[in-house]
C-alpha cells in the first residue's frame, strides 16, 4: 500500500450547545486504502466527517489534504479538494433524473444558458462503465431502487473527480445482497485509486472490508487497529467501552402452554395481492419463534396481521384463547400482546413527542396516566423516570423529544413502554436494525429475559445471525408461504438459506 | 406520444376550432371577447408566475394579492408624480421587488410560518395603500396599444394577438422566459432542487438561502408588474382594494397549472375567459338571468377548478417549509 497520507485530520473538536461532539481526534487517511470509522451511534463519527465535508465549522483543530490546509465550514470547499460524501440519507431530489442530480452544482451550460444534458449523460454512462456502477442516466431517481440510488450518489463523486470517499453507514439501508454489491463497488474504486472513509457499526463489515479502523467512543479517539489483529469482540469492546457478550448462553426453552395459534391465515398487501398464504403455526409460553426470511416475503403483513393493523382475509388468530381475528390493536395488546415494530420511526414512537408521552403510548387512557379522562402529569413524569433509568435510556431528561434520541435510545424507550407491562405474547419485528453494539446486547438479553420468564416471542428478522443466536425454532418463510419449521440447534445457516430462497428438501 | 400530451392536443384543438367558428358565426364579439379574455389574463398569469418562482424554491407565497396592489399603488404614484410611464413601470417593478424582500426575509431568515408571512404582506398592503391614497390624484395616461405592423392586419390574430398594449406582450414573452429558465438552466435546476430537496443542494454547495432570496425577489417583481399593469394599462387610475382578489385567482391558477408556466397560462386564460364572458354576457343583455349570477362566474369556476378538476397535483416537495441548515 501507498503510504502517502491524503488526508489528515488534526485535533478536530467540536462543541454543540451542552455537548461535546468530538474531543481532539486525530485520523490519518492514506491513498488506496479503505478506513474503518466505527463508534457507536452518536459517538461522534458522522459529526466528524459532516466537519470534513464541511457542513459543520469545527471548534478547534484543522485538516490538511495532500498535506495543504482546506478551509473549513463550505461543503463546496470541501468538493473542490475533492472530498466527497455518500450520506447516509440520500442526498438525491426524486423527481430529478439520474444525470439532473449528477449534475446539480456543477452544472456545465452552452448557448443561452442551456444545460448540457446530453454530454453530462455521456458522462455518467462512461464513469458508471468504468467503475462497473450500472444506472439509466435518465432515469428518475424515485423510481430507483435504494441500492441502485447509492449508485447514483457515488456517481455524484466521480462525477466531481472526488479523490477521498465517506461512506457514512452505507449498508443500514441496503439489503445483505445490495451490501454484497456495495462491498465490491468499493474495493473497485480504491483498485482504481480512490480512498475511502467508511463510517459504521457493524462489526462483521468492518472486519470484512476495511485496511485499517479507527473506533471513536463519545466523542473521543479511543485507537486504531487492522482486521489482522482485531476480532469482533475486541473491537465490540474498544467501541462500548467494557467487554460485551456477543454470544448469548440462553439455556434450555421451557414451553408450556400454546399461547398464540394462526391457523390458515391468508392476508393480502396494499396492492390487493396474497402477501401471506395460508399460514399456520403455534408459539407455546417460554419460547422463542424465529420467523426468517428475505425482506418482503410477507413476515411484516404476518405481523401486521397478528398485531391488528392489518385485515385478516381468512383464517383465525387466538391469543392466549381469546379471538384475536381482526381485532382492534388496542383490544390485542389488552389480550398481553406486545409490539416492537418493524419502523420505529413511522410506528414506534411519535417523534415530536417526550419521551414520556412515548412511554403511555398504549396505555395513556388508563389509571394512574389518566382519571377521569384528564392526564396525570405526576405520574407520567414518574414513570417514565423510573423506565429511562432502568432501561437505560442516554437522555438529559425524560421530557425531551423522542426525535433527540440515537437509533439505539429510541429502540429502548420502545421496549421499555412494551415490556414494562404483564404480557404474554412478544412480538419483536427487526428489534435490532440500524441499532448499535451496546443496545443490541441490551436488547437481546431483555428478549431472552422474556421468555425465561414464560413470555412467548415471535420474532422476525432479516439477520440470520440474529435468529440463529435467539430462537428455539425458526421459521422460514418464502413468498407468504412458510417453508419450513425447524429446530434452531439442528440446523445451518446454509439449510436456512436454502428454505430462504424457496428451495426445500 | 404521451397521455397527458395527446389531451392537451385535443383540448387545444377543439378550443382553436370553437373560436373559428364563434368567429365566423359574429366576428365583432368574438374578437372583443378573446382580447378582453387575453387582457384580462394578464394579471392573473403574472401573479401566477410569481407565485410559481416562489413555490419552485419552496416558499409559499399567499401575499401575491398584497404585492401587487403595491405595484400597482407605486406605479400609480410614480405615473401621478413623474409623468413618465417607463419609470412609473420600474417603479412598479421595484416596489415588487421590496416586499419579496420583506417577504424572503420572514420565510427564509426569521423562518416565520409561511402562511402568515403571506398575510402580514396582504394586511399591509390593503392598510398602507388605503392609508395614502388620496382621491383626486390624476393621472398622466396610461400606455397605448402598439400594433405590430403588418401582424395587426391579420384577421382574428390581428386585432387579439398582435394589437396590444406592452406589459400584455411581455407577459406571454414572460410566460417562454420562465419556462426555458425553470427547465433548461442552471438556475431552473437549482431552484428546482431547492425546492424540492434542499438539503441535497446544500450538501452541492448551493446556497439555499440566496436562491430563495432571489426567487422571492424576482416573483415579487412579477407581482409587481401585474400591479402595474391594473393602473398603467388597464384602468389608467387607482382605487383601494383594486386588486380585488386577482392574487387569490393567481394562486389557484397557479394549483391548476400544477406549478408549471404553461399550465399556469391556460389556467389563466380560462379564467380570463370567465371575466370577459361574464362582462359580454351583460353588456349584450342576450341572456335573460340577473347580473349578480353572471358576475358570480369567475369565482364559481375558481371553486369549481380548486375542488374537482385538478386531480391529483404536487406541490414541490419543501415549499412552505423553512430551510434549516
Amino acid at each position: 500500500m501507498n503510504k502517502t497520507p491524503i488526508l489528515e485530520l488534526r485535533g478536530i473538536t467540536k462543541q454543540f450547545p451542552g455537548v461535546l461532539a468530538n474531543d481532539n481526534i486525530d485520523l490519518t487517511l492514506y491513498q488506496g486504502e479503505i478506513h474503518a470509522l466505527l463508534g457507536e451511534n452518536g459517538a461522534g463519527k458522522s459529526t466528524l466527517m459532516n466537519i470534513l465535508y464541511g457542513l459543520y465549522e469545527p471548534t478547534r483543530g484543522e485538516i490538511l489534504v495532500d498535506g495543504k490546509r482546506l478551509a473549513l465550514g463550505s461543503p463546496s470547499d470541501a468538493i473542490a479538494a475533492g472530498i466527497g460524501m455518500v450520506h447516509q440519507h440520500f442526498m438525491l431530489v426524486p423527481p430529478f433524473t439520474v444525470t439532473e442530480n449528477v449534475i446539480l452544482g456543477n452544472e456545465e451550460t452552452g448557448a443561452a444558458g442551456r444545460l448540457n444534458t446530453r454530454t453530462a449523460a455521456k458522462q455518467i454512462t462512461e464513469i458508471s462503465q468504468r467503475y462497473n456502477l450500472e444506472v439509466d442516466p435518465y432515469a428518475i431517481v424515485g423510481d430507483l431502487p435504494v441500492g441502485v440510488q447509492q449508485r447514483v450518489e457515488i456517481i455524484k463523486l466521480l462525477y466531481r473527480n472526488a479523490d477521498i470517499l465517506i461512506f457514512d453507514e452505507p449498508t443500514a439501508v441496503l439489503t445483505p445482497q445490495e451490501a454484497d454489491e456495495l462491498v465490491a463497488i468499493m474495493r473497485e474504486l480504491v483498485a482504481q485509486g480512490k480512498s475511502i472513509i467508511f463510517i459504521t457499526h457493524k462489526l462483521r463489515e468492518v472486519l470484512e472490508v476495511a485496511d485499517r479502523i479507527t473506533v471513536i467512543r463519545r466523542g473521543r479517539m479511543i485507537g486504531s487497529t487492522t482486521p489482522a489483529e482485531a476480532d469482533q469482540n475486541k473491537l465490540a469492546e474498544m467501541m462500548v467501552g467494557r467487554a460485551v457478550h456477543l454470544e448469548l448462553d440462553k439455556g434450555k426453552a421451557t414451553p408450556g402452554e400454546t399461547v398464540l395459534a394462526v391457523e390458515n391465515l391468508t392476508v393480502n398487501n396494499e396492492l390487493a395481492q396474497t402477501a401471506v398464504d395460508d399460514v399456520s403455526f403455534v408459539l407455546r409460553e417460554g419460547e422463542v419463534l424465529g420467523l426468517a426470511g428475505v425482506q418482503g416475503n410477507g413476515q411484516t403483513e404476518l405481523v401486521e396481521a397478528i398485531t391488528g393493523l392489518r385485515r385478516v382475509v381468512r383464517g383465525t388468530i387466538t391469543v392466549a384463547g381469546q379471538k384475536a381475528t381482526n381485532q382492534s390493536p388496542r383490544k390485542i395488546t389488552e389480550m398481553g400482546t406486545a409490539h416492537i415494530p418493524e419502523d420505529r420511526q413511522k410506528h414506534g414512537l411519535v417523534l415530536s413527542y417526550g419521551i414520556d408521552d412515548n412511554l403511555i403510548l398504549n396505555t395513556y387512557y388508563q389509571a394512574p396516566f389518566s382519571r377521569a379522562g384528564q392526564r396525570q402529569a405526576q405520574a407520567i413524569q414518574q414513570n417514565a423516570e423510573v423506565l429511562v433509568e432502568k432501561f437505560d435510556v442516554r437522555t438529559p431528561n425524560a421530557t425531551a423529544a423522542a426525535s433527540t434520541l440515537s437509533g439505539g435510545n429510541q429502540q429502548k424507550v420502545i421496549i421499555a413502554r412494551e415490556l414494562n407491562r404483564p404480557i404474554k405474547l412478544l412480538i419483536a419485528n427487526q428489534p435490532t436494525r440500524g441499532v448499535d453494539v451496546g443496545s443490541i446486547e441490551f436488547i437481546h438479553s431483555q428478549i431472552l429475559a422474556q421468555r425465561q420468564a414464560g413470555t412467548a416471542v415471535l420474532l422476525a428478522s432479516t439477520e440470520l445471525d440474529e435468529i440463529l443466536q435467539l430462537s428455539d425454532r425458526i421459521a422460514v418463510m418464502y413468498s407468504g408461504k412458510i417453508m419450513a419449521i425447524v429446530d434452531a440447534n439442528k440446523t445451518s445457516k446454509e439449510a436456512l438459506g436454502l428454505l430462504m430462497a424457496g428451495v426445500s428438501e | 406520444m404521451n397521455k397527458t400530451n395527446r389531451l392537451i392536443t385535443i383540448i387545444v384543438t377543439v378550443i382553436l376550432v370553437a373560436i373559428v367558428a364563434a368567429y365566423l358565426w359574429d366576428a365583432r364579439s368574438t374578437v372583443a371577447v378573446l382580447s378582453s379574455t387575453l387582457r384580462q389574463s394578464t394579471p392573473l398569469v403574472l401573479g401566477a408566475l410569481c407565485g410559481l418562482l416562489c413555490e419552485r424554491s419552496g416558499v409559499i407565497n399567499i401575499g401575491i394579492e398584497g404585492q401587487m396592489l403595491f405595484g400597482a399603488f407605486i406605479g400609480f404614484l410614480a405615473n401621478v408624480y413623474t409623468g413618465n410611464l417607463i419609470m412609473a413601470i420600474v417603479a412598479a417593478l421595484l416596489a415588487g421587488a421590496l416586499s419579496g424582500l420583506l417577504l424572503a426575509y420572514m420565510s427564509v431568515s426569521l423562518k416565520m410560518d409561511q402562511i402568515i408571512a403571506g398575510t402580514v404582506l396582504n394586511i399591509l398592503a390593503l392598510g398602507v395603500t388605503g392609508y395614502f391614497y388620496q382621491q383626486g390624484l390624476t393621472t398622466q395616461g396610461k400606455l397605448p396599444t402598439v400594433p405590430l405592423g403588418p401582424l395587426a392586419d391579420l384577421p382574428l390574430v390581428g386585432p387579439v394577438l398582435f394589437s396590444n398594449p406592452p406589459i400584455t406582450y411581455a407577459t406571454l414573452l414572460l410566460v417562454m422566459v420562465v419556462h426555458y429558465v425553470l427547465f433548461y438552466t442552471r438556475w431552473g435546476l437549482r431552484t428546482r432542487a431547492v425546492g424540492e430537496k434542499p438539503r441535497a443542494a446544500d450538501t452541492l454547495g448551493i446556497n439555499v438561502y440566496k436562491v430563495r432570496y432571489w426567487n422571492v425577489i424576482i416573483g415579487g417583481m412579477l407581482a409587481g408588474l401585474a400591479g402595474g399593469f391594473l393602473t398603467l394599462e388597464a384602468v389608467g387610475t387607482f382605487e383601494r382594494n383594486m386588486t380585488n382578489g386577482r392574487g387569490f385567482i393567481a394562486l389557484a391558477v397557479l394549483i391548476f397549472g400544477k406549478w408549471t408556466p404553461f399550465g399556469a397560462w391556460g389556467g389563466a386564460l380560462l379564467f380570463g375567459f370567465a371575466i370577459a364572458a361574464q362582462t359580454q354576457l351583460q353588456l349584450s343583455g342576450a341572456v335573460d338571468i340577473p347580473h349578480q349570477f353572471i358576475g358570480m362566474l369567475p369565482y364559481v369556476l375558481t371553486i369549481l377548478v380548486l375542488a374537482g378538476f385538478i386531480g391529483r397535483s404536487r406541490p414541490p416537495a419543501a415549499s412552505g417549509i423553512p430551510y434549516e441548515k
